[in-house]
């Protein structure tokens, strides 16, 4: 067991943490194991349910939901269960939205930007440099200011695109989260993103999205590090500590 | 292939192979082209009306049926064949479904497999995928299938329902798809329709694999001249299930349902079936127009068109109807669609079944019976449901939003009798259907020119002085069949899922089965596939070169540490019509099995993809060979990269001998081809294997590679790239460091090991007369005066020091440079 997850096992009453699965969904079993690595109790969430569950957060995991025929995310943000994320969203709960879900949390408007086709126009999967960039967000407090990790990414659809007024709120609120660092082999920004954006957060630090993927970045057996674990337990701390706060427990 | 063997094999084929014919070109899987569909006019062809009218001309020789086939035909039903039954037939019998001319050399796998090889096999040759017991109750399927010609025709669409099928093989057998690979081979990398056929054929792949949520962890990419008109698209899949959960394709149970589910059936992959209409509805003697509608023509391709969206919900309901279960028997609908699926589960289970075509749910209006039938519309399942459980079966569809219709029942009636508009338009016994199919021994001649070949050895070959070695290298790894594969591997998803511990470029694709996510001490069970052929080493000598594959795939499973358990295989071979291509067929497949018999692991399964040719020219003899390994404990795999532990030295194990003919170096530097391939010795192989297996499980090897095309310099420096470390080499000055670094021997591997084990570990290889040899040592660089560490290089000493950089810019350029 990684040296993180021992060190999230501390929480007394575990954490409960909601997996979103559409149709389409791909990533949903890795998100769910990060969860549990992280020390976490994960929850199954279906598309078609609008209820929560009461979950102490959500994750919105990787894929292609609804086969993304329509725009990358478009359809997903339309589901019933995400009604009640973006509800219990504007109410603060935690939420990340990894890849096809930093893509709904979009489509949702509950984070702003949108994300295009990669530069390359071509599916691109590798393992990438990130700096964070904010640590003070309720899914990156755990790591280091300044923190360079190395995680997957993999997507056809991951060019983060913004207005420039919009870029530089996220600039100046320190609301973007995870950039594209490395001058390494196959390194720096893979996709075109606008100011190498690869993750950023709502004003409140508590909705995050990001393109690449720290669920795939766990255990260095089936990763290229542990160092996504770093979100998954960020949260448990502001879970523990906001325990009776957020009103999302009613 | 170089002039010399396209000369002698062109020649030798121009007057003795045709182009294919309308019948090969119907082989059902591999539909080309486009199709004209003509509706029918007004009159069903029923089995009343067929009995009242037996001299109605039909057009069985368009649809790939020899006359003795139809003869034998309208003897089996004792009255002509309708539309439909003609056209389950023709499907049925063709070359793809029914291995008529494969089927007498097949035969030997069954002769050579013992009973202790086949002790571990719960399902074998014959099933939709082959079926191998791993211990604590858990199971592994896996399968190549080809998708050749539509990958031609439509790269994209060929390539990517490819995917689709051999995944809905392995979810035929109740188990859920772990990972995929994929072997392709092309024609050269600079030849204009490159340009369209290989970006085309890997995001097809990457575009439908990738949307299923299955990683890739591995394949070929192979570039030949032979492969141009005629590229070869193999994709194997990996499934896991409970031993107790194995599910195959049966009908049993007068009285149960079958269901339909998926995707709706559509004219898409209709292949030549549709000539049947316009045919009869002449030969009726009527005008054409009459009706109203018989003029009327729509055109659409016959290469089908996948949704990788609805194979990703068939396969979460599929395994949800599984976990439940709701089935008794299930098939997937690949090549011939229904014919298929109907005819071979109800010849598998009680003998009977009534289908109500009615009650097919259709994507376009007007449609025959013969086309229902012969639809390739993907992502399509048939399950066989017992009454009680229907209508669970259909809750879960529900959930996941997947049209599920119940079509008919089992009956013990021993026909297969299908309806359609409230008359019967097919009434066969289904075994002649699906396993009573015509078989050919076709004629089998060792060519004239494989003499003249093999005397036309490279030893007149001019070889480079030592120092013209450090160019050479360079040289080398740039060539499009070494240089780095990652232009196309990038393109797909190998993470997904979370299992996979090793994927391109490791020597073999491993991926964990047993998980416990809550104490990563406790041993996690892993799979390990790899699949290998040489085309060249296979014209040389196909006896020996299906050997080879085997020896190779074998190798690279051992390298990783995994202990080989099962063999499955994709036979691409030319024109089954030219003797020539058969005796490499027949020489393939004895030399395939009788290998395996030695290495004591069985053949699972297989596939057989022929006629792969252009303008009379075969490609080159192509038996690819999947090898899967179990290795009990996957944090002890062995990785490729050097570097992971501080002062590992260099071995080399297994005896390198002069051996260049049909090598890179022959092929890259002087367009040679001819001579014989490297020797096969299976008990090196072996006992290779049993070292290095040992070695990765106590822990004395911190990585190894296998020596294969390109040799011992390819070797070293894609350990070194892996690694991101140099290493210092030291050849034995006794020996011809030309032939030490580029010859192509086989059961050769470098393994690195920490100088805490070297000892134990070359005690054990002398001890086990593994033949070894210490060629260097890891070197990270030390820090130069300034601090800044050195530059890691490969330094070969006395013939070459190469930068890791330029290394690096030479391997990885090529394929960005030729495709973007």
């Amino acid at each position: 067991m990684t040296q993180a997850a021992a060190d999230a096992q501390a929480p007394a009453t575990a954490a409960r943490i909601g997996v979103i699965t559409f149709p389409g969904t791909l990533d949903d079993v890795d998100a769910a194991r990060a969860v549990r690595y992280a020390g976490a109790e994960s929850v199954a969430l279906w598309h078609a349910d609008e209820d929560l569950a009461g979950v102490d957060a959500v994750v919105v995991p990787g894929g292609f939901s609804y086969g993304d025929y329509l725009r990358a995310g478009a359809i997903a943000a339309q589901a019933p269960i995400m009604r009640a994320v973006i509800d219990a969203a504007r109410r603060g709960l935690p939420v990340l939205g990894i890849c096809n879900g930093f893509q709904i949390l979009c489509e949702a408007g509950l984070l702003p930007g949108a994300l295009v086709r990669n530069a390359g126009l071509r599916f691109i999967c590798r393992d990438q440099w990130l700096r964070v960039e904010n640590t003070d967000s309720v899914w990156t407090s755990r790591f280091e200011p300044g923190a360079e990790i190395l995680v997957p990414m993999k997507n056809a659809e991951g060019r983060y695109v913004a207005a420039d007024a919009v870029l530089d709120e996220l600039e100046a609120e320190g609301r973007v989260l995870f950039r594209y660092v490395g001058d390494g082999p196959a390194q720096g920004n893979p996709n075109g993103a606008l100011r190498d954006i690869a993750g950023i957060c709502s004003a409140d630090g508590r909705v995050a999205g990001l393109m690449p993927h720290p669920e795939h970045a766990i255990d260095a057996l089936t990763g290229p590090t542990d160092d996504g674990l770093g979100l998954f337990v960020s949260v448990q701390d502001w879970i523990g500590t906001a325990w009776t706060g957020a009103g999302t427990h009613a | 292939m170089p002039d010399i063997t396209d000369h002698s094999v062109g020649s030798a084929h121009h007057d003795k192979v045709a182009h294919p014919t309308a019948a090969d070109l119907l082989d059902i899987t591999d539909p080309i082209g486009a199709v004209d569909l003509v509706d029918q006019g007004p009159e069903l062809d029923t089995v009343t009306r067929a009995a009242a009218t037996p001299d109605v001309p039909q057009p069985f020789r368009e649809l790939g049926l020899k006359d003795d086939e139809y003869l034998r035909i309208k003897e089996i039903l004792g009255r002509r064949p309708t539309d439909a039954e003609l056209a389950m037939y023709s499907v049925m019998w063709s070359e793809h479904c029914s291995y008529k001319s494969s089927k007498v050399h097949l035969a030997y796998f069954g002769t050579t497999t013992t009973e202790k090889m086949r002790s571990k096999m719960l399902a074998g040759i014959g099933e939709n995928a082959g079926v191998i017991d791993i211990g604590d109750g858990w199971a592994v399927t896996f399968k190549i299938e080809s998708h050749n010609h539509p990958s031609y025709v439509e790269p994209y669409q060929g390539a990517a329902t490819g995917v689709g099928g051999i995944v809905r093989d392995i979810l035929a057998m109740g188990a859920r798809p772990v990972a995929v690979m994929d072997q392709l081979r092309f024609g050269p990398a600079d030849a204009a329709d490159s340009q369209r056929v290989v970006p085309g054929i890997v995001a097809g792949v990457s575009g439908y694999g990738n949307s299923l949520g299955l990683p890739n962890i591995g394949g070929e990419v192979i570039f030949d001249p032979s492969y141009a008109g005629n590229p070869l698209v193999n994709a194997a899949c990996i499934g896991v299930l409970r031993s107790a959960d194995l599910h195959t394709a049966h009908a049993s149970g007068t009285g149960n349902k079958v269901i339909l589910y998926g995707s709706r059936t559509g004219l898409d992959g209709i292949g030549g079936v549709s000539v049947l209409a316009s045919e009869t509805f002449a030969g009726e003697g009527g005008p054409a127009g009459q009706g109203g509608q018989g003029g009327a023509r729509k055109k659409l391709p016959s290469v089908q068109v996948g949704d990788p969206f609805a194979e990703k919900v068939l396969i979460e309901c599929t395994l949800e109807v599984f976990a439940a279960g709701l089935v008794v028997g299930i098939q997937d609908l690949g090549g011939a669609g229904l014919s298929c699926a109907t005819s071979e589960l109800a010849s598998a289970g009680s003998g009977g079944m009534h289908v109500v075509l009615d009650a097919v749910p259709l994507r376009a209006d007007v449609m025959t019976p013969a086309e229902i039938l012969s639809s390739e519309s993907q992502e399509r399942m048939c399950a066989v449901v017992t009454p009680d459980k229907v209508e669970d079966f259909l809750a879960v569809c529900g959930k996941w939003e997947v049209q599920a219709d119940v079509i008919g029942e089992v009956t013990d009636s021993g026909r297969l009798i299908i309806d359609f508009h409230g008359e019967t338009v097919v009434d066969v016994p289904p075994r002649t259907v699906a396993h009573e199919g015509p078989v050919y021994e076709r004629p089998v001649q060792r060519p004239d020119w494989q003499d003249a070949l093999q005397a036309n050895t490279s030893g007149t070959l001019t070889r480079p002085a030592p120092e013209q070695l450090g160019e050479l290298i360079r040289r080398m790894i740039a060539s499009p069949n070494l240089c780095s594969r990652s232009w196309v591997t990038d393109q797909y998803d190998r993470y997904v899922r979370g299992n996979t511990v090793l994927a391109q470029p490791a020597d073999a694709g491993i991926i964990r089965v047993t998980e416990n996510d809550s104490d990563t001490r406790v041993p996690e069970r892993g799979l390990a596939m790899a699949t290998d052929c040489n085309g060249r080493y296979t014209l040389l000598d196909p006896y020996a070169g299906a050997q080879l594959a085997l020896a190779e795939a074998y190798r690279n499973v051992v390298t990783t540490g995994a202990a080989p358990a099962g063999v499955t295989n994709c036979l691409n071979f030319g024109s089954p019509e030219d003797p020539a291509v058969m005796w490499q067929f027949s020489q393939a497949v004895r030399g395939l099995a009788d290998g395996c018999a030695q290495l004591g692991i069985p053949v699972t399964g297989g596939n057989v993809s022929l006629y792969n040719q252009t303008a009379g020219a075969n490609i080159l003899p192509t038996p690819v060979v999947g090898v899967l390994g179990v290795i009990d404990d996957v944090r002890r795999r062995t990785i490729t990269g050097i570097g992971q532990d501080t002062g590992e030295t260099l071995l080399l194990l297994g005896d390198t001998r002069d051996e260049f003919d049909g090598s890179e170096w022959a092929s890259v530097v002087h367009g040679h081809m001819g001579g014989f391939p490297p020797t096969v010795d299976l008990a090196a192989e072996k006992l290779l294997g049993d070292v290095l297996i040992a070695g990765s499980r106590d822990g004395m090897i911190s990585a190894a590679h296998d020596l294969s095309e390109g040799g011992l310099a390819q070797a070293l420096v894609e350990m070194c790239l892996s690694g991101q470390t140099g290493a210092r080499i030291l050849l034995p000055e006794n020996l011809d460091p030309f032939v030490m670094l580029f010859s192509e021997s086989t059961a050769r591997v470098v393994v690195a090991v920490p100088r805490t084990e070297e000892l134990r570990f070359t005690e054990m290889c002398t001890v086990r007369r593994q033949p070894w040899m210490r060629i260097g040592v890891v070197d990270a660089g030390d820090a130069s005066a300034d601090g800044t560490p050195d530059e890691q290089a490969l330094d070969i000493q006395g013939i070459a020091r190469l930068s890791l950089v330029e290394l690096r810019n030479a391997w990885e350029g090529t394929l960005p440079a030729v495709f973007g």
